[in-house]
């Protein structure tokens, strides 16, 4: 079980794991995703289980199986899920990140200057440049 | 499903001791289970009787489609790798040849690249091995006869956790290549949770769960916190064990969370863990009487 956590199905965790490789682009549209029992050998998990969590995703349409070849990446998989994420991107980082502020007492100007703050590292960072 | 093993109302007394009590299972064809419970709940007893090593009281056991006891044509089609198996007085090379001859599936690389694996020497006495390399040697067999049934026992005793890794590691590589019905007894239940599609847990000698491996994830979290909060959060929840500390308790309720509920116990500063298929089989005791057990039975389905 090489870093899959407890408490949420394993297959369901293989899917999120592809889904997150596809989303970032290190599974290209048209390529082939690993098959289950390589899935099962790298995550060191039951073959039904990998294959459970593929399944979920061809049957979400980001996976479409090719006879006797395998598995690849659908067309419009990636802005599919980058999509989905965006959905999401409130509920999971914006509300537990207000949890906590309001828990800490750090009003909304302070939250948005530390943002702002962050926001100017971190990019001047990937850029290339250096941090302030 | 097809089942490989099918067990009914199987009873087996000792004298004055029931070791099993109207065991009802059904082990699928094809799949890996895991059969899971403290030492003494009866998981060795139900192999020997699946192995036709041992006879029922009552009740009734069929392998393969027929009852195992002196059944040779079912007997040859599976394997049963037991504890600290004793071996008569011969090499390394010499069992694995004895069991090549038995097992008409064996195959002869597997046993070679295992027993590299293992850093077993063929012409060494097996009486002059150490307890691990004797268990190693059991995996070996285990394996490399490519039974249709095979069942574990515990296999791995005096094995440290690098080799025990290098067991799962075979394991499952050798049953994505055959795909095949282990039954697999284990007290080592976290490093080998994953192994499994299903698992079947005995207590005294009762089955207490049958279940998928996976859906048993999350069935019961630890939720701890403020005692107030922990109490506003698990009202109304089943609840199996409730701790407290000063101001802070620790509770554990039965039950899937969903998001929303997960999302409230963040908003009421509690965390949330969830038991491991280890801590749950610690509970096992608490489930048949509890009315939580119901709840756990439609997860099996």
């Amino acid at each position: 079980m090489a870093g899959l956590d407890e408490g949420t199905p394993l297959f369901g965790q293989v899917a999120e794991r592809l889904a997150a490789e596809i989303a970032d682009g290190g599974l290209a549209e048209g390529e082939r995703v690993p098959s289950t029992n390589e899935l099962a050998a790298f995550y060191r998990i039951n073959p039904a289980t990998a294959a459970k969590g593929i399944n979920l995703l061809a049957d979400d349409g980001l996976l479409e199986k090719r006879r006797g070849i395998g598995m690849f990446v659908a067309d419009g998989a990636r802005q599919r899920l980058l999509a989905q994420r965006r959905e999401h991107f409130v509920e999971r980082y914006v509300r537990p990140l207000l949890t906590e502020a309001t828990r800490l007492g750090i009003d909304s100007g302070e939250l948005i200057a530390t943002i702002t703050e962050c926001g100017h590292e971190q990019f001047s960072d990937s850029r290339g440049g250096v941090a302030v | 499903m097809t089942s490989a093993i099918s067990v009914a109302g199987l009873t087996r007394r000792y004298r004055d001791q029931v070791a099993l009590d109207d065991v009802s299972v059904e082990i699928e064809a094809g799949s890996i289970t895991g059969l899971l419970g403290r030492n003494g709940a009866g998981k060795t007893t139900l192999l020997r009787i699946l192995a036709g090593q041992e006879f029922p009281s009552s009740g009734s056991v069929s392998v393969l489609g027929a009852p195992p006891a002196e059944n040779e044509h079912v007997l040859r089609r599976m394997m049963f790798v037991r504890e600290d198996q004793a071996y008569p007085d011969i090499r390394v090379g010499s069992a694995l040849r004895a069991a090549s001859w038995f097992y008409p599936n064996w195959d002869a690389r597997l046993a070679d690249s295992l027993t590299a694996d293992f850093d077993l020497r063929p012409n060494k006495a097996i009486k002059r091995l150490s307890r691990g390399m004797r268990s190693a040697l059991g995996i070996v067999i285990g394996l490399a006869a490519r039974a249709e049934v095979t069942l574990f026992d515990e296999p791995y005793a005096g094995l440290d956790a690098v080799a025990r890794q290098v067991f799962y590691d075979r394991l499952l590589a050798d049953y994505a290549e055959c795909p095949r019905t282990i039954l697999l007894s284990t007290h080592l239940i976290d490093e080998a949770a994953a192994l499994f599609e299903s698992v079947v847990v005995i207590d005294r000698g009762r089955v207490v769960l049958e279940a998928a491996a996976d859906s048993l994830r999350g069935v019961a979290t630890t939720v701890s916190g403020p005692a107030l909060a922990v109490d506003e959060f698990t009202a109304g929840r089943a609840v199996w064990d409730r701790r407290r500390l000063g101001s802070q308790a620790s509770v554990v309720t039965v039950g899937q969370l969903d998001e929303a509920s997960r999302a409230r116990a963040r908003s009421l500063g509690l965390d949330l863990v969830p038991l491991t298929l280890q801590q749950l089989v610690v509970h096992a005791d608490g489930w048949p009487a509890s009315p939580e057990a119901a709840n756990l039975e439609g997860v099996g389905a």
